[in-house]
């Protein structure tokens, strides 16, 4: 079927015309919602006290889902919504990384709040559609895409029952559908799904940009949580942005000089230093493939082990060959870094598109790890061919790796075997099982169903069926509130542990990564040096999603003089920049105090969410044991010379003469205890009580006392 | 035997010992590093010609990245 007759198709539900309106220094002032049961859609105000505590980006989807969610609400009741936000700094295009789109929903995997941060166009065009947010409700009966016109200021509803559900496809049939003419189509953005965020919690939001050079719908995605699984239960097929054209200054800022000063600085420390640090622009994240290999980081076999023999096979050098260069990858204007890699003309050899040859946007670090090495495969093409599916599927290429990993050392362990997958031979290294799969998941069949359950659900389903250990798996499944963990090897860096397990969302590494400043520069030895860096970065980390900023450009190149500042560890001249744009975009006269306490505002609201959801106390913030030390002999074994030497220096026991299980039990009381003070002190540097719960008088200190904050802290002081 | 400090743990010295020598002592690959030997910063041209001593205590600070 072609465009037109797919377009003729779709019946209207609902139009809404608007006044186009202005951004001013950042804001449009307003938020737009749309409620698909009643196709009821209205504009709402952005008041002045959402943007003095809640500042923008996640902080506006917070608000917004408290506001519009009861505490027992389910991440498929009618009430749970999907809030897409850009953020003041969103959207200007004279520094790299500003096009970033923060998403807040009830998460089906941890039955908290969840946030994930995407690039694509879409959150600029929204704001350049004239919202600051937009704010999904009900459930729609069919299909349906929800169209944001900023170009003549309408909003529709229609049901669209033509389209294809998988990302690749549907992405360009709307492109091709909105765009005005060929050489437009870079002003449609596309937030889709997929069939597997249908069948699963682990669905992703793809959120989409036009490619002009290579003449391709590209797409980045929203992947933690399964955000995806929310939009196909409301029955979205997709949300579609189109923006008249993109403006240099749409966001009316109040010094535009000063943010070019900044970005022309930033620019050329990419051109000038990119090649001898990370290579972003040439590899992206997948330059750290070997790195973390090298520092025992690289998560293999679930998280077992660090570092594997067959490296090479996923070697960054792999990856800069199959990417296409020369061509200018940032995943929205004017993002130097660009790193947002493609591998082009990729021939499939499975499932529904088999002989396609397709564009893959990535691999990244984190797909590399997750559906590679965690899962003992050292294939370049399986991780492509994976990365693809779990993009057009709609699915969470972190979640996919980390519970297929899982499953296969429950299938090695004994604990699931082929009747009760199916047939699938789930042992570590198996590409073709791992691929099969994700079909299932993607066709809703078989043992595919289990698996998009997620980690937590499906330890309770074989404990409860199969009558596997509980507690065995309680200690191999790297899951932490739901969520399943993203890809490096926790184990010798306690600090990084909390950096996993203390996190408001879930173990996703974007609040921390402190592994190299605990465990190999050991600049962090104490329990108060590791509170502190657990209060700074995450304060400081979750600023970039009240923004629309992306966070690499932050730390993925310094400025050559970097090491001679006071703080190298946390980029002062980055920082300085950032504080400087957000001044210049605003009037507002913050520093690099105030950015932190803008953060930690937000920070403790959401630590708030949680409690009032039943959640967010010391007890969910526990880790699973793997994430700690050797939950096995082999594992033990295979690195015995460490964990010896930390039992005789570290617990003062004597290993000779004690059998591994021995070792093992001693060793895991010692690293247990140690989290536990780490809680403490990490609890107490955040204004905590023992318990995790935000204290009254931290509120006041950071001018977050809100009636409905102190109501749930209260009685839990 | 005569030792360094790199990052608080104690390696053996050798003669002509430079950083690079150290770095790869350590199989520290990662490229966003600031060294400092006994206090004082070492840039990276100057790897190759810095010869430490024994008894140097040496900071290999990695910084961030990724994520
Ligand atoms: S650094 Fe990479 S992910 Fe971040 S905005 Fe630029 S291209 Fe996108």
């Amino acid at each position: 079927m072609n465009i037109s007759e797919m377009k003729s198709k779709h019946k209207l539900l609902k139009d809404y015309s608007y006044e186009l309106g202005e951004i001013e220094k950042g804001y449009t002032n307003r938020t737009l919602y749309v409620n698909l049961s009643n196709n009821e859609i209205k504009e709402k105000p952005v008041t002045q006290l959402m943007k003095d505590k809640f500042v923008g980006g996640k902080g506006f989807g917070l608000k917004l889902l408290w506001d519009a969610t009861k505490p027992d609400t389910k991440w498929d009741d009618l009430e749970n919504e999907i809030i897409i936000s850009p953020g003041p700094i969103g959207g200007i295009t004279q520094y790299a990384g500003a096009g970033k789109s923060l998403v807040v929903s009830l998460s089906p995997l941890t039955d908290i709040v969840i946030d994930s941060n995407v690039g694509g166009y879409f959150g600029p065009f929204l704001k350049y559609a004239g919202f600051d947010a937009l704010e999904i409700q009900g459930k729609a009966e069919k299909d349906v895409i929800v169209i944001i016109d900023g170009k003549e200021g309408v909003i529709r509803i229609e049901e669209a029952p033509e389209e294809a559900v998988d990302s690749h496809i549907l992405a360009e049939q709307l492109t091709d559908m909105y765009a005005e003419s060929d050489n437009k189509k870079n002003l449609i953005s596309v937030v889709s799904a997929g069939v597997a965020a249908e069948n699963s919690n682990i669905g992703v939001l793809n959120f989409s940009f036009y490619d002009k050079k290579r003449k391709k719908v590209r797409l980045k995605q929203a992947g933690r949580g399964g955000i995806g699984t929310v939009l196909r239960n409301k029955k979205i097929k997709a949300i579609v942005a189109i923006a008249e054209s993109i403006k240099p200054d749409a966001n009316h800022v109040v010094d535009i000089e000063a943010i070019k000063e900044c970005g022309a600085r930033f620019n050329k420390e990419m051109r000038e230093l990119d090649d001898d640090q990370c290579r972003m622009r040439k590899e992206g994240t997948a330059h750290l493939v070997e790195i973390m290999d090298d520092y025992d980081l690289l998560p293999t076999e679930n998280f077992r082990f660090g570092s594997h023999k067959d490296i090479m096979n996923i070697h960054s050098s792999v990856w800069r060959s199959k990417f296409t260069q020369g061509v200018f990858d940032g995943c929205w204007i004017g993002c130097t870094m660009a790193c947002a890699k493609a591998v082009d003309g990729f021939e499939l050899k499975t499932g529904p598109y088999k002989g396609d040859k397709v564009i893959v946007d990535g691999p990244e670090y984190e797909t590399v790890g997750g559906v590679g090495s965690n899962c003992g495969i050292f294939d370049a093409d399986y991780i492509i061919e994976a990365n693809f599916y779990c993009d057009t599927y709609g699915i969470d290429t972190i979640s996919f790796g980390t519970l297929t990993a899982f499953l296969m050392e429950c299938y090695e362990a004994g604990i699931i075997n082929k009747e009760i997958t199916g047939g699938l031979e789930l042992t570590f290294g198996n590409a073709d099982a791992a691929i099969e799969l994700m079909h299932q998941m993607a066709r809703g069949e078989g043992f595919g169903v289990i698996a998009g359950l997620g980690i937590r659900k499906m330890k309770a389903y074989f404990a409860k069926e199969i009558g596997a250990d509980i507690n065995f798996l309680n200690d191999i499944g790297m899951e932490n509130k739901g969520l399943e963990y993203s890809q490096y090897v926790s184990k010798e860096s306690l600090a990084q542990q909390g950096g996993y397990a203390m996190t408001n969302k879930g173990p996703q590494h974007d609040e921390a990564w402190l592994i190299f400043m605990d465990m190999v520069n050991k600049q962090i030895p104490t329990f108060e040096d590791k509170a502190e860096a657990l209060h700074y970065f995450p304060m400081f980390r979750t600023w970039f999603g009240l923004m629309g900023l992306c966070k690499l450009p932050w730390n993925d190149v310094e400025p050559a003089n970097n090491a001679e500042t006071d703080e190298p560890g946390k980029v002062p001249e980055h920082v300085q920049n950032y504080v400087t744009i957000f001044n210049a975009v605003t009037g507002l006269n913050i520093d690099k105090a105030e950015m932190i306490r803008q953060s930690e505002r937000v920070y403790n609201f959401q630590r708030t969410f949680n409690i009032r959801r039943g959640y967010g106390l010391r007890k969910h913030d526990a880790q699973p044991y793997r994430a700690a030390g050797p939950v096995t002999v082999e594992e033990y074994e295979s690195r015995i010379e460490r964990y010896d030497k930390q039992l005789l220096e570290n617990i003062k026991v004597n290993p000779e003469g004690k059998s591994t299980v021995e070792k093992v039990a001693i060793l895991r009381e010692y690293k247990e205890d140690m989290y536990e003070q780490l809680l403490d002190a990490v609890y107490k540097r955040r204004g905590w009580t023992k318990n995790g719960v935000p204290k009254i008088t931290h509120l006041k200190d950071i001018g977050m006392d809100l009636p409905e904050v102190l109501e749930i802290v209260e009685s839990l002081q | 035997m005569k030792t360094i400090t790199v990052n608080d743990i104690i390696i053996d010295w050798e003669e002509n010992m430079n950083i690079n020598v150290i770095l790869q002592r350590m199989n520290y690959t990662f490229r966003m590093l600031i060294i400092k030997v006994d206090g004082k910063l070492v840039k990276k041209n100057e790897y190759e010609s810095t010869i430490v001593s024994p008894g140097a205590d040496v900071k290999v600070i990695h910084l961030m990245s990724g994520g």
